[in-house]
């Protein structure tokens, strides 16, 4: 094995290309049969889905791939699938890994798509009359590295369409943990719980400042008692909340400061500015209303 | 170009206030054609208040926002309070990015409460600060 690495490097640059060069030669001499066998070899792999995948799309998809692997490796000659010319197979390849991880595929299943392609184009190499053992040898390794980019590829974005599902999930618990209350004529309360971070900031901000304009309130009041910590971080990020909505014609009260965040805003240095601050969200509402010219008084008995 | 040279915010005289009323995206020289404009009407009327209405500006960028910033500096010189209303929620998220928290500037939702605010009218919410609540 080492030898054959050797072998590889030793060449220098011109055998980068052998890889390529091969693959668009016996693409474009052996295209019908190793379209065929590529064909029969996924059909028969142990991980062939019949029951998603129709045997028409999938001789269409392998037709098309087989073209846009020639058209790759007639412009790439560097043994990689980075060059312009790979663009189409890459996108191609991205587009199945994603319309397969939607179906249902695992990402190995995606990946044999690419790597069984590998045998019947080695088959073909190997039946070269013209090719002695070493020059086979050669090329189908330099060739295994372009297959092995490309079922990376199908992994990477197999993978990635997985993270943009856990994104998406996340936003959608950041806007359901951010729910902005209309608490009296005028007065907004934002509870917020849990930490916030400068992305879940600009959620509470928008929702916040969207809700003001709906409702034409003058005050809104943010409780943090479900935050357990403050840090210089979530004090300037209530702050930028604080100062955007003053922006507009709001003014915020902070309740629900607890004892121990009371400490830790001290010990931290950290100043709130000219917020006005309550202890709980009870005093923020008398508050609120004093400050909107209204009160609530005991009904005369 | 010519176009540009055309294009004016009007200043509105109400009472002793000016109002002023941003509808199209800001740029450059029309921004600083509002400025002139502005300190020149303020001279003129004796106005003691600027209500700036941006409620149809969308899009802002550190000029525009130093811009606001310098019409309350130069009309608070003049000696007339400015009050900045309608701003949208996006616009005041920029602003707080870009740092240009406009300190000194008294804001409101809109341009009816920013008038009622430089008239010291009882409902506008940081006049009502320290006094009596008033009566429903």
């Amino acid at each position: 094995m080492t030898g054959l690495d050797t072998e590889i490097v030793a060449g220098g640059p011109p055998t980068l290309s052998v890889g390529e060069e091969t693959l668009e030669e016996l693409l474009a001499t052996h295209r019908e049969s190793v379209l065929e066998e590529w064909l029969a070899a996924q059909i028969a792999m142990p991980g062939h889905r019949s029951d998603l995948l129709d045997d028409r799309v999938l001789r269409s998809e392998s037709a098309e791939f087989l073209d846009l692997l020639q058209e790759g490796a007639r412009g790439g000659k560097n043994g990689t699938i980075d060059a312009p010319s790979w663009d189409r197979a890459r996108d191609f390849l991205s587009d199945l890994s994603r319309s397969r991880a939607s179906a249902g595929f695992t990402p190995s299943e995606t990946a044999a798509f690419v790597l069984s392609l590998k045998e019947p184009l080695f088959a073909r190499l190997a039946e070269d009359p013209s090719r002695d053992t070493r020059s086979v040898l050669r090329a189908s390794a330099a060739m295994s590295r372009v297959f092995d980019g490309l079922a990376l590829l199908t992994s990477e974005q197999f993978q990635r369409g997985r993270e943009s599902v856990i994104a998406r999930q996340q936003r959608e618990m950041i806007e359901l943990s951010t729910p902005v209350v209309s608490l009296w004529d005028g007065v907004l309360a934002l509870p917020l719980i849990g930490t916030l971070d400068s992305e879940r900031t600009q959620v509470v901000m928008e929702s916040l400042l969207e809700r003001i304009v709906e409702t034409g309130s003058m005050i809104a009041i943010i409780d943090i008692t479900g935050v357990p910590t403050v840090d210089t971080s979530v004090a300037q990020h209530l702050l930028k909340t604080v100062a955007a909505a003053r922006l507009m014609g709001a003014d915020c009260i902070i309740s629900g400061i607890r004892p121990q965040i009371a400490q830790t805003i001290v010990h931290l240095g950290l100043t709130l500015g000219e917020v006005t601050t309550k202890a709980t969200m009870a005093g923020a509402i008398s508050v609120a209303l004093e400050l909107s010219g209204q009160m609530i008084v005991p009904r005369p008995t | 170009m010519s176009r540009e040279i055309n294009e004016r915010i009007p200043v509105l005289k109400l009472g002793d206030i000016l109002l002023v009323t941003i509808q199209v995206d800001m740029h450059d020289q029309l921004a600083l054609t509002l400025q002139n404009e502005l300190t020149e009407k303020i001279v003129e009327t004796q106005a003691h208040g600027v209500v700036i209405d941006i409620s149809g500006l969308e899009v802002v960028d550190s000029f525009i926002g130093r811009m606001l910033s310098n019409l309350a500096s130069m009309a608070r010189v003049l000696d007339a309070e400015t009050v900045v209303c309608g701003m949208q929620p996006a616009v005041a998220i920029t602003l707080v990015e870009l740092g240009l928290s406009l300190p000194g500037i008294r804001t409101a939702l809109n341009a009816e409460q920013g008038i009622a605010l430089l008239q010291g009218h009882p409902a506008a919410p940081v006049e009502a600060r320290g006094h009596a609540p008033a009566a429903p």
